[in-house]
């Protein structure tokens, strides 16, 4: 689309920053991106300011201060402290800054693919101020020098927080515990084999015993490897048709099962990844019902693609969990409505053409979500199955609350993060001008709307959408 | 003169019956060549067909080169044992070092689902699918029904039983879709291990013990048991195999009594098949082989013809 085309000519070694976060300076001079100064007030003004965490849903100034909110409500903009950047963001929505729950940055160790600078660039031009970091680098996160090292590169990046999210096992190979309450004091907010899901019942039991000991919840990708097969899509007629090698619904299900009985067992926080298939859903609540302190979430893609996706071995659409069928999907909308669903997170996955220009069934699990996010869950309240309120809580207070995170609602004091989304820009989605290093997305040509437009992190803009705001 | 409107042929699901009565009736012309004494037309010399066999065949791509040396294409042939694919060489990277030398048409036969589809969209040459993991292998489809037709003078309204290991078979699936296309009643069966989710959506009737699909069938075709394709055990061994799903005489009896018996190959005798019914008088076996060099002729002659003279009346 128009509006971004300007991206496409700067390189991307001139959108990193230059300098220190300390001085004001644009980072490019395409006006797209930039940072705001440490010590400048920012006023948001005339906005739809949408927090649900404090049930507000109206037009109001918002003004940050010192990297906090300092003050939320109607007027302000004419009585402000002096050094104040105005921004005029009538017509927009004001949210918490949006929190994902499920990334990969694959930062140790495939840098090919993606870093911490050019994910957190990305998540921040999604419109996220905070992304949690899955743990299957090379080397995996599994002691504190490799969460000491995310959290030193996320910081340097200057871009969206990043919560990195520790290993249950060491080497995630499912044998033995990761130094958990080391890589606790490091800074991972939960633990999680992502990707490799913990088989062994008896290590589940211990890793959730010894996480709770820590105050950490576990998130498990649920998928039986042994009913799974390694299947490259979900087992369904579409896969008989194209002859791909498939997995049921059922590994997923069966695992989240039989994890939910641990989570009873030990007591401890139990958080489902990426649920996919209808039964997950219905176990899920049910569990809520038993009042077990179980949570999951749902990606943008099982959302709004289903197993059809990979009629023509497109290997963008491959991802795991593998897309579903329609019905799957109605039965993820009716979760997300009915509050079974605590989160839209986008396991925002990059893969290289190394990856994924090769025969499907050889090629890399996962896509990249961040800059996507948005405007894909927005077809959910153009649906009408969310109100804007309640889509705004699965992207910010909510995810906040299953991990125990900072932020997610716009409270006088909180943090300083905010996500300015325009619902209704059109724009076409074009992979080489997104700002992840890599390029795997199925929604390649699809027409979008919404968007991610302003992104501020601690009172500072981290992205804003060009010409908009310049 | 197109009277095939496909660049490729990556499958029989998409194409209509005008389309596959065209293959097969240019197959039942160029099939006379074969009882000439001289077995060659100069239909498309100058033309280069590259069959591209990176997994293990020995029927299909000595079918593929006799027909393109029939007519007098140069048949080139690269198997997965020499290919730089063995060195670390993507597909497309080796597709695309052949479509620089121009060949007019490629035949892949490859172990993984789509990997024709992927090769499709790459390189400037004709792609025939000659087999792609579990999802097609059209031209046997083709002369399948190529065999049908001659021996029952029709398709539709035919009951055909595809019996076996349903889940591994992309001839399973190409004449599923080929012979619903044509109007014949298709019934699958095996044991539930064997049989794909999905498949009554297809069209098809399915049964889980073969005595049932054999009832009054008109058409028996038996498929070999893909052990190479699945890791698990879906069966106990291949003598219980053998006892249960196994064709033999006894059962036979239960089709139509004028019923063919066809069998893709390789056959594993003793274990789908008796050997007493690759023997009988309805086995058409050897006869779906020579088939099959005709009805390759005509799709090279299709994709690559250019539309010159097909060089049979």
């Amino acid at each position: 689309m128009a509006a971004r085309a300007g991206w496409s000519e700067v390189p991307e070694s001139s959108r990193r920053p230059v300098a220190s976060r300390d001085g004001p300076f644009l980072v490019d001079g395409a006006g797209g991106s930039f940072y705001g100064r440490g010590d400048l007030n920012l006023c948001l003004r005339g906005g739809r300011v949408i927090d649900p965490a404090r049930n507000v849903d109206s037009e109001a100034d918002l003004l940050l201060q010192d990297g906090r909110v300092s003050r939320i409500e109607w007027g302000i903009a004419a009585a402000l402290p002096p050094d104040t950047r105005i921004l005029d963001v009538r017509g927009l929505w004001v949210t918490p800054g949006l929190i994902d729950l499920h990334a990969h940055l694959r930062e140790p160790g495939q840098e090919y693919k993606e870093d911490i600078a050019s994910g957190t660039r990305s998540a921040a031009a999604g419109g996220f101020t905070a992304v949690c970091a899955m743990p299957n680098t090379v080397p995996p996160n599994d002691c504190r020098a490799v969460t000491d090292l995310i959290v030193a590169r996320a910081r340097a990046a200057g871009f969206s927080r990043v919560y990195p999210i520790g290993a249950v096992s060491k080497g995630q190979k499912g044998e033995e515990l990761a130094e958990i309450g080391e890589m606790k004091d490091s800074g991972i907010v939960a633990v999680s084999d992502d990707g490799r899901p913990v088989m062994n019942a008896e290590l589940l039991r211990r890793a959730m015993e010894y996480a709770r000991t820590f105050g950490l919840p576990l998130i498990q990708h649920c998928e039986d490897l042994a009913l799974s097969q390694g299947g490259a899509m979900n087992e369904g007629l579409v896969s008989t048709r194209a002859g791909i090698r498939a997995q049921p619904a059922s590994a997923e299900s069966s695992m989240v099962a039989r994890d939910i009985e641990i989570c009873a067992m030990t007591g401890a926080r139990y958080h489902v990844a990426h649920v996919s298939t209808a039964e997950s859903v219905g176990l899920v609540r049910e569990a809520k019902r038993r009042g077990l302190p179980v949570t999951c979430e749902v990606t943008p893609h099982h959302l709004t693609l289903t197993d059809e996706a990979c009629a023509g071995y497109d290997t963008h659409a491959k991802c795991n969990p593998p897309l579903r069928t329609g019905a799957d999907q109605a039965a993820l909308r009716e979760g997300l409505r009915d509050g079974t669903i605590d989160a839209i997170a986008t396991d925002h996955a990059p893969h290289s053409s190394i990856e994924k220009d090769v025969e499907f069934e050889q090629a890399a699990f996962g896509m990249i979500g961040f800059e996507t996010a948005v405007p894909l869950s927005l077809e959910l309240v153009r649906a009408g199955v969310l109100s804007p309120s309640q889509l705004v809580a699965l992207l910010s207070n909510r995810p906040a609350a299953v991990l125990g995170l900072p932020g997610g609602t716009l409270g006088p004091g909180e943090l300083g993060d905010v996500t300015v989304i325009d619902p209704d820009v059109d724009w076409t989605v074009e992979p080489s001008l997104l700002f992840s290093r890599s390029r795997n997305t199925p929604f390649g040509g699809h027409r979008m709307l919404g968007r991610a437009v302003l992104t501020i992190v601690a009172g500072k803009v981290i992205f804003a959408e060009e010409k908009r705001f310049v | 003169m197109n009277s095939f409107p496909h660049k490729h042929l990556l499958g029989t699901e998409r194409l209509s019956a005008r389309d596959l009565n065209t293959v097969l009736d240019l197959g039942d012309r160029f099939g006379e060549i074969a009882k000439r004494p001289i077995k060659k037309v100069p239909t498309l010399r100058g033309k280069t067909v590259v069959n591209l066999f990176l997994e293990a065949s020995t029927r299909t791509r000595t079918s593929f080169e006799i027909a393109a040396k029939r007519l007098s294409a140069d048949a080139i042939n690269i198997s997965g044992a020499s290919s730089s694919t063995m060195k670390g060489e993507t597909l497309v990277d080796t597709a695309r070092n052949i479509d620089a030398m121009s060949p007019d048409v490629v035949v892949l036969r490859h172990a993984q689902a789509g990997a024709a589809h992927l090769l499709s969209q790459r390189i400037r040459a004709a792609v025939v699918n000659g087999g792609d993991g579990a999802h097609e292998h059209p031209t046997q489809a083709l002369l399948d029904c190529s065999t049908i037709r001659a021996h029952k003078g029709r398709i539709a309204g035919l009951v055909v039983a595809i019996c076996g290991d349903i889940a591994h078979s992309r001839v399973a699936r190409s004449n599923i879709f080929a012979l619903a296309t044509l109007g014949a009643k298709v019934r699958v069966a095996g044991p539930r291990t064997l049989l794909p989710v999905g498949l009554s959506e297809l069209g098809v009737a399915v049964y889980d013990r073969i005595e049932p699909a054999l009832e009054g069938a008109d058409v028996v075709m038996m498929l070999r048991i893909q052990k190479e394709r699945f890791g698990a055990p879906l069966f106990p061994n291949t003598r219980e195999y053998s006892r249960y799903f196994g064709l033999n005489e006894r059962r036979l009896a239960l089709a139509a009594p004028d019923a063919i018996v066809m069998h893709p190959g390789p056959i594993n005798r003793g274990v789908e098949i008796d050997p007493a019914v690759i023997e009988g008088p309805r086995a058409v076996i050897l006869d779906q082989v020579a088939r099959g060099v005709a009805i390759r002729m005509a799709v090279l002659y299709l994709l690559a013809g250019g539309g010159g003279e097909s060089g049979v009346e």
